[in-house]
């Protein structure tokens, strides 16, 4: 039967993968998350895991190795972070577009510059576009649980898209907590066997895959990806509701947190969801009708359920952990203005937490009480809301000395 | 349109839109009549793409992949890592990538396949420049050779790409011509039977990019055999043979002076050229055995 183990993020991941019975693995350290490559590797060397282990020497070949290995027929894994997942951006597109189900942990780190070792979601963030889901974690469970799930709705026929399972670099990666773990026999009947799909490299059923190809079938193609995100969203909630069912776990693309009858909502992302829901319960037991909402799937984006769930309520913020650079206020910030557009609310946009900066209790109850300033706002929007007290003036070049 | 009535005779389609005089396609024609159906491909943009064909269209007979351009070799990897994980341990699995895709940006993820010992057969079709992008110097591009980005002539000599793979300690490593292919085919055999990666560089002509009639293409070829300016050797567990060894090394003049690219390289460089191509030949007679 399951059992409980006392896991951090990274080896939940590992246990989520080895559960899958991967049969190529292929990986480059990076701080935080080389201990999915240690870890994958001591698998493969004590015989727990029957696969090729590939040593690379890049982020770019390690998921050009996945992408090979996959394509010829078994599941593939790797895993990355921050200016890793940047190298790999040529091969997560090329990954997309051939339809490669890959699943691929992604340990949210900053990207350089300036150099910073911690949480921060413009690694993913930037990569939101290419063709891949993602799913983002709120703590360890959710690392182990959603792991689990993206192998069956990546692979699913009606998808047929890679999958980054997004888990805050320190936050949950080193962050050791409870988890359920299933045993082998459940994770097969779960996640099952690898199938391969449309197109594969085979010496006996040979085909040439991803040659040159015209304006003629381009934009059929892109659709076709579009056409899998939209399955996605319907095969993500029966893929969840399975899991629950074998499980008893409950995963959504979107979780509603105390929304039944809040006037102010907070939407947010990752780990910091939880600290947020933690606030909300503080807030609520004050009697202030709060509520928080959490984005699972980022992509696809869940924009009906987010309209829907916040549809009764007066005002709604979204704490955002990347910057979005020159855009009007931060990547999940534009996604929840896109989806409540019909709404006629304002919706403000706090960036925090950048470069592993900690979202406390504080910072979530001074965005509550920034939001019940009605039309007293402080802050410019977006609102960097736990920018220092003199941002443009942090060091002192002093010369001569 | 055209009914094809005929199935090709290779695994290579008889209607492929290389250039004319192409060393290229002579090369990969004859590669995959020595390798034979159980082979898949790995393929990278450039000049070769040509053969994964056109939209619906196909140019060979044969599983195969078009990766990116660095990453012929991780993307070989992985196919031959997935194929024996599923116990396939006989299809070769063959990366077929220009001098730019190999020893430019596809050098970093060669040198790893080749440092963890991964079974791909490796084969770098050498036209000694960016050709399929229109002549842009390569670092496999000679001393002295015109193209449009050293339009006055490259001023540093090429890079040693069997050297780079030998410094691996890679097991089998050769160069070859297409202006003597049964020496191309026995390498690509040995190549094959070779239980690690293996390299083979193919001197591949281009009248374009070379400036010279297209049918001068294996005379071209030749005269760089001839002349010592690309040697025939192979280097197996280390031990070096030159395969051919002309009874005097013609004057590589004989070899410039048919190609447009070398036009305007002046004398006192000839010399030079003349003198590292002579000493780079006597090396590899030295080694070899």
């Amino acid at each position: 039967m399951a059992h409980d183990k006392m896991l951090d993020g990274n080896t939940a991941a590992v246990e989520a993968i080895k559960a899958a019975r991967v049969k190529v693995i292929s990986a480059y350290p990076i701080t935080p998350q080389s201990t999915i490559a240690e870890k994958l590797a001591d698998a493969v060397a004590d015989g727990a895991l029957d696969a090729n282990y590939v040593r690379v020497e890049s982020e770019h070949s390690a998921l050009s190795v996945a992408l090979g290995a996959q394509m010829t027929g078994v599941r593939a894994a790797t895993a990355t972070a921050s200016v890793g997942l940047a190298l790999m951006h040529e091969i997560v597109n090329a990954a997309a577009g051939v339809r490669a189900p890959i699943v691929m942990p992604v340990v949210n780190r900053a990207l350089a510059s300036p150099w910073s070792l911690w949480c921060d979601h413009q690694d993913s963030m930037a990569e939101r576009d290419s063709g891949w889901m993602q799913l983002y974690c709120e703590n360890v469970q959710d690392v182990y649980d959603l792991t689990m799930c993206a192998y069956r709705i990546a692979e699913d026929c009606r998808v047929q898209l890679p999958c980054m399972v997004c888990l805050d670099g320190f936050f949950l990666s080193h962050s050791m907590q409870k988890v359920r773990v299933a045993e082998q026999a459940e994770a097969d009947a779960f996640i099952g066997p690898y199938r391969r799909h449309n197109s594969y490299i085979d010496p006996e059923d040979p085909m040439i895959v991803n040659n040159l190809t015209s304006s003629d079938e381009f934009t059929e193609m892109r659709y076709q990806q579009s056409r899998g995100f939209f399955a996605a969203e319907s095969v993500m909630e029966e893929v969840f509701a399975e899991f629950k069912e074998q499980f008893g776990r409950e995963h959504h693309m979107v979780e509603p947190y105390r929304l039944e009858d809040a006037k102010t909502v907070l939407v947010t992302i990752g780990s910091m969801a939880g600290t947020a829901k933690y606030v909300a319960d503080l807030l609520r037991e004050q009697g202030q009708r709060v509520g928080v909402l959490k984005i699972v799937s980022f992509r696809p984006f869940p924009y009906r359920q987010v309209a829907a769930l916040l549809k009764n309520v007066e005002q709604v913020a979204v704490l955002d952990r990347s910057a979005g650079l020159g855009a009007q206020g931060a990547p999940v910030w534009l996604e929840v203005c896109a989806a409540l557009q019909s709404m006629g609310l304002n919706v403000c946009s706090y960036i925090g937490g950048l470069g592993g900066r900690d979202i406390s209790m504080d910072t979530i109850r001074h965005i509550f009480e920034d939001m019940a300033q009605e039309c007293t706002q402080v802050y410019e929007n977006p609102a960097w809301i736990d920018l220092k007290e003199h941002p443009m003036n942090i060091r002192q070049v002093l010369k001569h000395v | 349109m055209f009914d094809v009535v005929k199935q090709a005779k290779g695994l290579v389609a008889h209607g492929v839109s290389a250039c004319a005089g192409c060393g290229l396609e002579l090369i990969l024609r004859n590669v995959l009549d020595v390798l034979g159906e159980d082979t898949v491909v790995i393929i990278p943009p450039g000049c070769s793409a040509l053969f994964c064909g056109f939209g619906p269209e196909a140019g060979m007979r044969l599983g195969g992949f078009q990766g990116n351009l660095e990453n012929t070799a991780a993307m070989a990897a992985g196919v031959k890592a997935g194929l024996e994980a599923q116990g396939n341990h006989h299809t070769t699995v063959l990366a077929f990538a220009g001098d730019g895709a190999t020893a430019d940006i596809g050098l970093q993820s060669f040198s790893g396949m080749v440092e963890r010992g991964d079974r791909v057969l490796y084969i770098c079709y050498d036209n000694e420049a960016y050709m399929n992008t229109g002549i842009q110097s390569s670092s496999s591009t000679p001393m002295g050779a015109s193209t449009t980005t050293t339009p006055a002539g490259k001023l540093t000599p090429r890079k040693d790409l069997i050297a780079i793979a030998v410094a691996h300690g890679i097991p089998y490593a050769a160069s070859a011509s297409v202006a003597n292919i049964p020496d191309l085919r026995r390498k690509v055999q040995k190549a094959r039977d070779t239980a690690g990666p293996s390299l083979i560089h193919v001197h591949a002509p281009c009248p374009t990019g070379w400036g010279y009639p297209p049918a001068k293409s294996i005379e071209v070829c030749r005269a760089a055999v001839n002349t010592g300016a690309w040697v025939l050797y192979e280097v197996e567990g280390g031990r070096t043979t030159v395969n051919v060894k002309p009874k005097e090394l013609h004057p590589v003049a004989d070899y410039l002076n048919l190609q447009g690219r070398f036009k305007g390289v002046p004398a006192d460089q000839i010399e030079r050229i003349q003198k590292s191509v002579r000493e780079r030949y006597e090396a590899l007679v030295d080694k070899s055995v």
